[in-house]
């Protein structure tokens, strides 16, 4: 069965054409996770599933049914907000059982609901706290019990880790992924970091300017994109761009190697004016200049390569991506 | 740390100004408390001195409380400030509400046409207001009072809230969406919870006014039984001989209410509750 269905939805908020035509599929127990640039709409998106904001047009349907005008309460989601939106004057205990308790749930129940979840987030100490008194990580944490003891089908997360640290944000994606394991249940998971799409996801979603370019799995995405947009969104350091008569005269079209895929080599096709170089120990980042085009090799181990030095850089045909110039892939 | 704040001159010069306000705001309340204590003789003679064993005299009081419905007064003022609060913050707090939280044609053009209240002096309108008063029977009642001075009250206190309720994170009421709120139970234990140190001005920039008017009063209800304090205190005042005693003492009892509903107020003023909801 499917967990959520998203059919021509279209959103406008005035003139303002936010969501175009989108079509997204989401199978039970799966991880979904909507990328983009920001302002491309996955806000959006996910408020019009969650129902915060009506879809202009379209059809959005949760576990088999049409839920355009079902509110929010009722679809049998729960959502995990950016800036956590905790109940300011209530305690961590409170605030999980609120929905709860707006369900008319028997206190057996509540009771039991939200010491399960605590225990798995490892809250139980803070429960009589109040928001102002926690951490940030534990703040998020909260917010993710608020979600998981209403039991929802599906699961809403809005880039839940960006106001986090990042060894923070390291150890609450891990938690995220173990949650998705333990609970089965479906999530579809907005952000901006390219890594935490590659790394929680079982399928990508890439949205430009409200349009889906892509969906596929990561690795799918990493190896086959469609167009230059998705090559240079996955992938860090990003995909280079340079046109392809660098390396074939008379060739038109955009030429695209990841930095990965580049290698050092005297007789290779990219002479590189070298202009910085990082290095990281297992790996040596160079950034260099090719003809005016900047260019950025990923290279495994420790090379001793100094600015200013020009090197040769060469790639395998098989791992070298074409565009033409609307920038889809040929 | 902030360096000029634990700079011990800046602390004192800080504290001695600060003190030193203290002392001029409170200086001529301070002088009617004294001289509502004294004979009258010594009220003239002597105004800035404290009163002692011959100067000390109750007479003051007595005449007030001869006066018989000094409480009655009391009573109407106390009733006609808490109502007209109540109905300003209800009224206030819910069509802030709607403008801040709603996106619906005529939304600005709406909150515009409230802020205008803000420039137009009600008493401009007395006339009209008698006129329909006495159209409505409202003359002599205590409704009178609390409609007008609502009215009076209501610009401001939505201005004012709209403007607080905007700042209530978006994220937070959606949270309470997604969880079953109605929208009536996210504004009376989401939203008033917080913009609870708002509320708390607006109470205390309208109570103080009402309290004091002595326009309306006058106007609209003047009889015997609707009489406000102020309106009651004013039969101690004559064109030819003023009773000072007795005014001095109604005006040190009329300032204990004020008192104690601003520090009901001022308790909520400086409660911070937001930190921590977000981010
Ligand atoms: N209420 C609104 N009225 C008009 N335009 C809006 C409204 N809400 C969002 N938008 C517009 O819709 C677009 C998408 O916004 P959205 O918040 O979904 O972006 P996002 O992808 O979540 O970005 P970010 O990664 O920065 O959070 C933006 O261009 C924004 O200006
Ligand atoms: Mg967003």
């Amino acid at each position: 069965m499917t967990a959520l269905t998203l059919t021509n939805v279209n959103k406008s908020f005035g003139d303002v054409h936010v969501l175009k035509d989108i079509n997204i599929e989401v199978e039970d127990g799966e991880f979904v996770v909507f990328v983009g640039p920001s302002g491309c709409g996955k806000s959006t998106l996910l408020r019009v599933i969650a129902g915060l904001e009506d879809a202009t047009s379209g059809e959005v349907h949760i576990g088999g049914t049409l839920v355009n005008t079902t509110p929010p309460s009722k679809r049998g989601i729960a959502m995990v907000f950016q800036s956590y939106a905790l109940y300011p004057h209530l305690n961590v205990r409170k605030n999980m059982s609120l929905a709860l308790k707006q369900e008319r749930q028997s206190k057996a129940v509540i009771e039991e609901r939200v010491a399960k979840a605590s225990k798995m987030l490892d809250l139980e100490a803070y429960l009589d706290r109040y928001p102002s008194e926690l951490s940030g990580g534990q703040r998020q944490r909260v917010a993710i019990g608020r979600a998981i003891v209403r039991e929802p089908k599906l699961f809403l997360f809005d880039e839940p880790l960006s106001n986090l640290d990042a060894a923070l944000r390291m150890n609450t994606r891990l938690e995220i992924a173990n949650l998705h394991d333990t609970l089965a249940a479906s999530m579809i998971y907005v952000t901006h970091d390219q890594t935490e799409a590659m790394t929680l996801a079982d399928k990508i979603v890439v949205l430009r300017d409200g349009r889906v370019e892509q969906i596929g799995s990561p690795m799918e995405l990493y190896n086959n994109p469609v167009n230059q947009f998705v090559a240079g969104f996955l992938g860090s350091p990003a995909m280079n761009f340079m046109p392809a008569g660098f390396v074939s005269e008379g060739d038109t079209r955009t030429l695209g190697v990841r930095p990965e895929d580049l290698r050092l080599q005297p007789d290779g096709d990219l002479s590189a004016a070298v202009q910085h170089v990082e290095h990281l120990g297992g790996d040596t980042n160079v950034v260099a200049r090719v003809k005016g085009t900047q260019i950025t090799a990923r290279l495994f181990g420790q090379h001793s390569i100094h600015q200013g030095e020009t090197v040769n850089f060469g790639f395998s045909p098989g791992r070298a991506f074409y565009f033409n110039a609307d920038g889809l892939r040929i | 740390m902030n360096k000029a704040r634990t700079n011990p001159f800046n602390t004192t010069a800080m504290h001695g100004a600060l003190i030193l306000y203290t002392l001029i705001a409170l200086f001529p309340v301070f002088v009617i408390l004294i001289n509502s204590f004294k004979t009258r003789k010594a009220i003239f003679r002597e105004p800035l001195a404290l009163p002692d064993a011959e100067s000390f005299s109750m007479i003051g009081y007595q005449t007030v409380m001869k006066q018989g419905d000094f409480f009655l007064y009391f009573q109407n003022s106390m009733i006609v400030t808490v109502a007209t609060l109540f109905f300003v913050l209800l009224f206030g707090a819910m069509a802030a509400f709607a403008l801040a939280e709603y996106r619906f044609k005529g939304n600005t053009l709406m909150g515009l046409y409230l802020a205008l209240g803000i420039m137009i002096p009600i008493r401009i309108g007395t006339v009209a207001i008698l006129e329909m008063m006495v159209a409505g029977g409202l003359v002599n009642t205590l409704w009178a009072l609390i409609l007008v001075y609502t009215a009076q009250g209501l610009p401001l206190a939505v201005f004012i809230l709209s403007e607080f309720m905007r700042q209530v994170s978006d994220d937070l009421k959606n949270a309470a969406r997604v969880d079953g709120l109605s929208e009536y139970a996210i504004f009376f234990q989401l939203v008033l919870p917080l913009v609870r140190p708002a509320m708390a001005t607006v109470a205390v920039f309208n109570m103080i006014p009402i309290w004091n008017d002595l326009w309306f009063p006058l106007i609209l209800a003047p009889a015997e039984e609707t009489k406000t304090l102020t309106l009651g205190s004013q039969v101690f005042i004559g064109q030819f001989v003023t009773d000072w005693n007795a005014v001095l003492s109604a005006l040190s009892m009329a300032i204990l209410p004020v008192l104690i509903l601003y520090v009901i107020f001022s308790r909520q003023l400086i409660r911070g509750l937001t930190s921590g909801a977000v981010k």
